[in-house]
């Protein structure tokens, strides 16, 4: 059940000739979990759906599965399980009768494909639900259903089309770590696209951030939050800061005072920071005002104004400020960093 | 509330009346027509048993039933294919495939017969072919040919609005866990739309059941139904026959909408 993939220049254009995807490489190995992230329009689908078989690259373009050409193979023969973002699941069959469907395709005898069924059913704790009509079930429910009838064929990939997307969002939060054991426990080879960073960086053993048909940055979640390569992965994965001001003397001369800033030339600069690299700290060098105050549960996210030039984002779990209030801001060392290029 | 009452009754009464004056009171005047011959309510069992007006049913269901089926055989491919596709032209193409809706069925029969009449271009093509001329306008398959041209109109719409509703995904979906091309027509595509091709094949059938204009222009050799009950009413002034076998014609027709109805669980309206 684990298939490394690879992609080799596939690139993906319309018929009207707009370009959708460029010319991409990528690898995924035996038993990895990638995620595609990227905003909406950025060609992750389309590479998902060239990995499925259901688009066929550009000519030049290759696509392999555990070292065998596919690109030929139209997607009812490469044997991958998909998830859509819809479920797309059958109307006219029964819960069991969609997770049973491709186990009939394959003329798997009925005793044997009612056996797996029911394996199915009892991994994504569905049992009591077999002889449901679809439109019936709950999204959770059909998201199961989906994911049980997808894997019911022992597929060689799992490919997932923003699988979380429809549902609210505590179930979403639920069904993510769910879904996370799943592929941790089942070892398959699995693709997963999303526009949810956090998603993203939860279930992706790496990830391929996209933007406008290309594949900007891959990398463990750890390395994409903290060493991006673009400003576009910077800014698109967590929350960014961008601080304007000047270096000089080994400080970061922002209006309402300065930051520590080694390493960075003096001059004009653009630095930036994550929310947590900043703390509330009465000895702090930096000063502005509180705008805002989101409390989230766990923490309170601050909008500070003054301090720069755009206001700041801080996160706090102590008792937060009130709106008005000044407070005093300190940098976690290596913070402010220079922005990669654009 | 019981002046609420009153204002409904007050405003429904029009829509009962209407039902009253132009459905139930016509039907009931037909049927009664029907048993008001000389052998009374046995005209019903003539009409049955008499070996004209059986073949002439039986002619004119079949008819109705072969047309049904090429339609929405044809008339299915076609409006996937228009929905499925942009291509240039199309808007064109479909505008064209509705035309026919506007011609009445004598306008039908006149085309059948410059299509397959004796000065047909069937015929004269079939002349310089095989030295034989080919005429069948005067036919039951000039008869179907017509039917088939005003069907396929209407049944493509309707075709072609379900097919738009189809979620490609549910294709890909099946073909992803294995399925080729023509299991996934069989186990999405035909599924999907089921309510539609019901609906429309029921409508195709009731008014291939009750085309007169067709049958009444190409009439040489043909006696479907409606000719046989226009043929009794004016030329025999057999008006008990003629009010019988309309009422006979009237609940097949009915019989298979409803069943349609039944089956497609969804709104198929009775044609008149």
């Amino acid at each position: 059940m684990t298939t490394p993939i690879r992609l080799q220049a596939c690139g993906f254009t319309h018929a009207d000739g707009t370009c959708a995807l460029q010319p991409t490489d990528l690898s995924v190995e035996a038993g990895e979990t990638l995620a595609l992230l990227g905003p909406s329009g950025c060609g992750k689908t389309t590479l998902l759906r060239l990995v499925a078989g259901l688009a066929r690259p550009d000519p030049g373009g290759c696509v392999l599965f555990d070292g065998r050409d596919v690109t030929d193979l139209p997607v009812e023969r490469r044997n991958v399980g998909m998830v859509f973002q819809s479920y797309a699941l059958f109307p006219n069959l029964d819960v069991a009768g969609n997770v049973g469907y491709g186990l009939k395709i394959r003329r798997v005898p009925p005793g044997e494909r009612a056996a797996r069924v029911a394996r199915m059913l009892a991994m994504m704790r569905i049992q009591e639900l077999a002889h449901r009509r679809v439109d019936q079930l709950s999204g959770g429910q059909k998201q199961r259903v989906a994911l049980a009838r997808a894997l019911a064929v022992e597929p060689a990939v799992l490919l997932l089309d923003e699988p979380l997307t429809a549902l609210d969002a505590k179930l979403r939060e639920q069904l993510r770590v769910e879904l996370a054991g799943l592929l941790r426990s089942l070892r398959i080879t699995a693709i997963f696209v999303t526009h949810d960073q956090g998603e993203a960086l939860a279930l992706g053993d790496r990830v391929a951030v996209m933007r406008a048909g290309r594949i900007e940055q891959v990398g463990s979640p750890h390395e994409i939050y903290h060493r991006p390569r673009t400003r576009f992965v910077a800014s698109f994965v967590g929350i960014l800061n961008l601080l304007e001001g000047e270096v000089a003397d080994g400080l970061f001369r922002l209006p309402g005072g300065s930051l520590p800033a080694s390493g960075v030339a003096p001059g004009p600069a653009v630095l930036a920071c994550r929310p947590e690299q900043l703390r509330l700290d009465p000895s702090g060098t930096l000063a502005g005002r509180i705008a805002a105050a989101f409390f989230l549960g766990d923490r309170t996210r601050l909008v500070v104004e003054g301090a720069a030039a755009q206001p700041i984002v801080v996160e706090t779990v102590a008792a937060a400020p009130r709106p008005g209030e000044v407070v005093r801001l300190a940098a976690e060392p290596g913070c402010p960093w220079p922005l990669p290029p654009a | 509330m019981g002046n609420d009452r009153l204002a409904l009754a007050a405003l429904v009464a029009p829509a009962i009346a209407f039902l009253i004056a132009f459905f139930v009171f016509p039907l009931l005047m037909m049927a009664r027509t029907g048993a008001s011959g000389p052998d009374g309510l046995a005209t019903y069992l003539t009409i049955l048993v008499d070996a004209r007006y059986l073949a002439s049913l039986g002619k004119t269901v079949l008819l109705a039933g072969t047309v049904t089926l090429t339609t929405l055989a044809i008339a299915g491919v076609a409006g996937v294919f228009l929905a499925r596709h942009r291509f240039p032209g199309r808007r064109v193409l479909t505008a064209f495939l509705t035309l026919p809706l506007a011609f009445p069925g004598v306008v039908v029969g006149f085309m059948v017969i410059l299509l397959a009449g004796r000065q047909g271009v069937v015929g004269t093509i079939a002349e310089a072919l095989t030295g034989e001329r080919l005429v069948f306008a005067y036919s039951l398959a000039g008869l179907f040919v017509g039917y088939l041209y005003f069907s396929i109109p209407r049944t493509v719409l309707t075709v072609m609005a379900a097919a738009e509703k189809l979620d490609p995904a549910l294709e890909e979906g099946a073909r992803s866990l294995g399925a080729g091309r023509w299991r996934v027509v069989r186990d999405v595509v035909l599924p999907g739309l089921e309510g539609a091709l019901l609906a429309a094949g029921a409508i195709c059938f009731a008014t291939a059941m009750g085309a007169f204009g067709t049958a009444f222009t190409l009439a040489t050799q043909i006696d479907v139904l409606p000719m046989v009950i226009y043929a009794e009413f004016t030329v025999g002034a057999n008006i008990a026959v003629a009010a019988a076998l309309s009422f006979v014609l009237g609940a097949i027709t009915w019989a298979v909408l409803a069943i349609a109805r039944t089956a497609a669980g969804a709104n198929v309206a009775a044609a008149g």
